[in-house]
């Protein structure tokens, strides 16, 4: 009973999703004002009606209703509570259904915070916000229904996939589509101001905030899936340009992109037609990303259940939402005008350029993902395209961008020239320069000149970053600084701190496979790996064996760790790593196989210099963004734009 | 309207023409020509045994099954443990061909992961790779009793490949005329 009203649910919502998207948008074409008003209750009646969905969905998953369909496959009943709660977004189906859930919760909140929106533009926002949520729904009920029943009910699920039994995903995926999903307010935003005619400052400031947080999500979602397939995976890696990464990281870059596109639009004007642009391209990307993921047109190693029927809906979707938010640009952006004018040796052609090169990336990211489907489609034969094409493009494209971030946010608005930036950032420079070049001398076991390189780059952002806070606090003290300023402080210092993990990891990294009998002992980095041997494990829904490895230092005790490789009841093995972590290192420890019966084990084992930061750096970065997000001048602005609204209808 | 901002626009309709073909395409399925025809002969000597000499026409009669495989390949760790599952069942002998590989390298990842092949030969320069149109490692060929390649999977083999498309071809190759 509980699904079928689960289903219903599901069903009033694409209804009132359908009605949301139609009558707003007409009736504020047509100056309707009891059409116009539908907007925010069918948006906040929508969110109810899938939160309630999503409750029957939850429901019979902690009940193990092996009656649903989507249950009987992906969960079971040893599998433990929390387990069978984020099962739920395990797969396709059901985190569809959470990308629609979030979809509306956006929604939902638009109407909420957004009171100071006019009430023609809050209706655009909410109806091009629910035609791409009918889009989604439709897609949801007639191809990938949670809620198809299995009758009759078997007695046992199949168990979700073990991969994903993990603290890790319950996070992940929501997380990444509040992200990808936050990308459609920006997009409703710059459509609405399209649709309105009202190009403007306004437009911008109301979409910064949004962008921010949803960017946010993203980073953190990113984050999140490196950190899991670092220590879920057990092969010690963190990133591995496979397609549907890709799929997460080009929206990313994106919406950086548009990020700092929008600044200069809200503070001088300039770049209109461009952050439009910017604002579609970025959705888009997480539209095409859900494509890719869903549809199987590529091979990853995200192995998801593959479906042309669904493939080709994502598409017809695709086409139409970027298709005709494109040709309504294409009607528009030629009448828009930005009548400002800046040098150039200024902050707008500094963030011009970084929007260039975040675009050069994203496009040739884009390029390298769906490469082996264009040849093959072109009938020219089957390639892949790999990491070492990623790592040529991406890297040498980094690299100008980091020397951005320092001279960007110390040039001045309109006109600067390079004597006056010069000689702000010397000093920066210098100690960059030394300090970059030194650490690896005074830190590291041994020099080298890329690692000299990435550290030089490291510090060049974040003494750069120092600086900024320091013209920005001259005359009125630290405590005057704006949380947008500190926002872009902290944004940046996290990206000298990602810039520094990436660096020292991938250059100082060891590894090694070895064979292990209890007793044996092995160094690596300094360290002395000592293999106890193995116990039997009995788990909730698996067994295996778990290995106990005594690390030590010098003869100093530094830590225990328990590998384990675990067998689940649905058939496959997995690898649980045992990783002591740390600020400067991170000690990973995999068991492989056993290799005979007196108890020898294959045993990897990895040292990773500062592979924490990576992860460090993102966590500041998205402290960044919510402190610019949280920024006081979005609510002044707000309120007085609600009391000029209030006083407008009185 | 100004033509350049329909650039947009144009360069997206492409990109939806492409992908709309690639979704005919499985990305998995590389056609080869060599399935339905005769193995490509080969002679090379094994892992373990440098005197010992291995040819598709020592193994005629058989059903067989070619895995490619090196130690310096990820997937084929995946995939090992599969391998290994179909080496116990105890239907199929499984050659491994070790392409383009060092031999200490070899006998260690072995030595360490475990060795379910029958034999393993030895393709250091790649040559026999390239007779068989080895797009990447790992890739597995099922020989039938005549000597003839019947299927090829291209990637890891996982369960579901070995339980819904091996087991069931192999079964029945073994009950076929030699």
């Amino acid at each position: 009973m509980i699904p079928e009203i689960g289903h219903f649910a599901l069903i009033l919502a694409l209804v009132i999703a359908l009605v949301q998207g139609v009558f707003p948008l007409l009736g504020a074409h047509r100056g309707y004002a009891s059409w116009v008003a539908v907007a925010k209750p069918a948006a906040r009646l929508q969110f109810l009606m899938l939160l309630a969905s999503f409750a029957c969905l939850t429901w019979a998953f902690l009940q193990s209703d092996f009656s649903v369909l989507y249950v009987a496959e992906n969960s079971n009943t040893r599998l433990p509570q929390i387990f069978k709660f984020s099962a739920v977004w395990g797969a396709h189906e059901g985190s569809l259904l959470l990308w629609a859930l979030i979809l509306s919760a956006w929604t939902a909140a638009v109407t909420v915070f957004g009171r100071s929106l006019s009430p023609l533009m809050m209706a655009r926002v909410i109806g091009v916000l629910g035609l791409v949520a009918t889009g989604f729904l439709a897609f949801l009920i007639f191809t990938s229904n949670p809620f198809e029943r299995l009758l009759p009910a078997v007695a046992e699920g199949r168990d979700l996939n073990p991969l994903l039994q993990d603290i890790g995903l319950v996070m992940h995926p929501p997380m990444l589509y509040m992200g990808y999903v936050g990308f459609a307010i920006p997009f409703a935003f710059a459509i609405a101001a399209m649709l309105g005619g009202r190009l403007d400052a306004a437009w911008a400031r109301w979409s910064r905030p949004w962008t921010q947080i949803a960017w946010v999500f993203l980073t953190l979602g990113i984050a999140l899936g490196s950190w899991w397939a670092y220590y879920e995976l057990g092969w010690g890696g963190w990133w591995f340009w496979d397609p549907v990464e890709n799929a997460s990281f080009m929206p990313w870059l994106a919406g950086t992109a548009l990020m700092h596109s929008l600044a200069v639009t809200e503070k001088r004007g300039a770049f209109k037609a461009w952050t439009v642009l910017l604002a579609i391209f970025t959705f888009s990307l997480s539209l095409l990303g859900t494509f890719l993921v869903r549809s199987g047109v590529l091979t990853s190693v995200h192995a998801f259940a593959a479906d042309p029927s669904r493939g080709l809906f994502i598409l017809l979707f695709l086409a139409v939402v970027v298709g005709s938010s494109l040709m309504l640009y294409a009607a528009r952006a030629s009448k828009v005008r930005s009548h400002v004018r800046f040098e150039l040796v200024s902050r707008e052609t500094a963030l011009l350029f970084n929007n260039v090169i975040l675009v050069v990336t994203t496009v040739s990211i884009l390029l390298g993902t769906l490469y082996p489907l264009i040849i093959d489609a072109l009938g020219a034969g089957k390639i892949s395209v790999g990491p070492p094409y990623f790592n040529a493009v991406f890297i040498p494209l980094t690299v100008p961008l980091a020397i951005l971030i320092g001279v960007g946010s110390l040039a001045r608005w309109k006109r600067d020239s390079f004597a006056n930036i010069w000689v702000k950032v010397r000093l920066a420079f210098v100690a960059s320069l030394v300090f970059g070049i030194l650490f690896p001398l005074v830190a590291m076991q041994h020099f080298s000149w890329q690692a000299a390189l990435g550290m030089v780059l490291a510090f060049w952002v974040f003494f750069s970053s120092l600086k900024v806070m320091k013209e920005y606090a001259r005359g009125r003290g630290i405590g005057g600084l704006s949380l947008s300023q500190w926002g872009m402080t902290f944004g940046h210092v996290g990206v000298a701190v990602f810039i520094t993990g990436i660096t020292l990891t991938s250059i100082y990294s060891s590894e090694k496979d070895v064979r292990l009998v209890p007793g044996d002992s092995f160094s690596l980095g300094g360290y002395e790996f000592l293999f106890k041997g193995t116990t039997h494990l009995q788990g909730p829904n698996y067994q295996g064996d778990r290995g106990e490895i005594v690390i030590t230092r010098g003869g100093e005790p530094v830590t225990v760790l328990y590998p384990e490789k675990r067998n689940y009841l649905s058939g496959m093995p997995m690898t649980e790593a045992g990783i002591d972590a740390g600020l400067t290192r991170d000690l990973f420890v995999a068991l492989g196989e056993p290799l005979d019966n007196q108890g020898a084990w294959a045993v990897r084992i990895y040292h990773k210099p500062f592979v924490r930061w990576i992860w460090l750096g993102a966590l500041i970065m998205s402290f960044g963004g919510v402190l610019s997000a949280l920024d006081k001048r979005y609510r002044v602005l707000a309120r007085r734009e609600r009391a000029a609204l209030a006083g407008g209808v009185a | 309207m100004k033509s350049r901002y329909l650039i947009p626009l144009a360069v997206f309709i492409v990109i939806v023409g492409f992908l709309a073909v690639g979704l005919k395409n499985d990305p998995k399925r590389v056609p080869s020509p060599l399935v339905g025809k005769p193995a490509p002969h080969f002679e090379l000597p094994t892992l373990y045994d440098p005197e010992e000499k291995i040819s598709p026409e020592k193994l005629r009669g058989k059903v067989w099954l070619l895995n490619v495989w090196a130690s310096w390949c990820v997937s084929c760790r995946a995939e090992h443990e599969v391998i290994k599952r179909l080496a116990r069942m105890n239907l199929v002998p499984v050659y491994g061909l070790n392409y383009k590989d060092e031999e200490a390298d070899a006998k260690a990842w072995l030595g360490q992961l475990g060795n379910p092949y029958e034999a393993s030969l030895v393709d250091r320069a790649g040559n026999v790779g390239i007779d068989w149109g080895v797009y990447g490692v790992p890739e597995t060929f099922v020989i039938d009793k005549k000597g003839i390649i019947r299927h090829k999977v291209i990637g890891p083999v996982n369960d579901e490949i070995l339980r819904e498309t091996l087991v069931p071809l192999i079964r029945k190759l073994n009950e076929e005329e030699g």
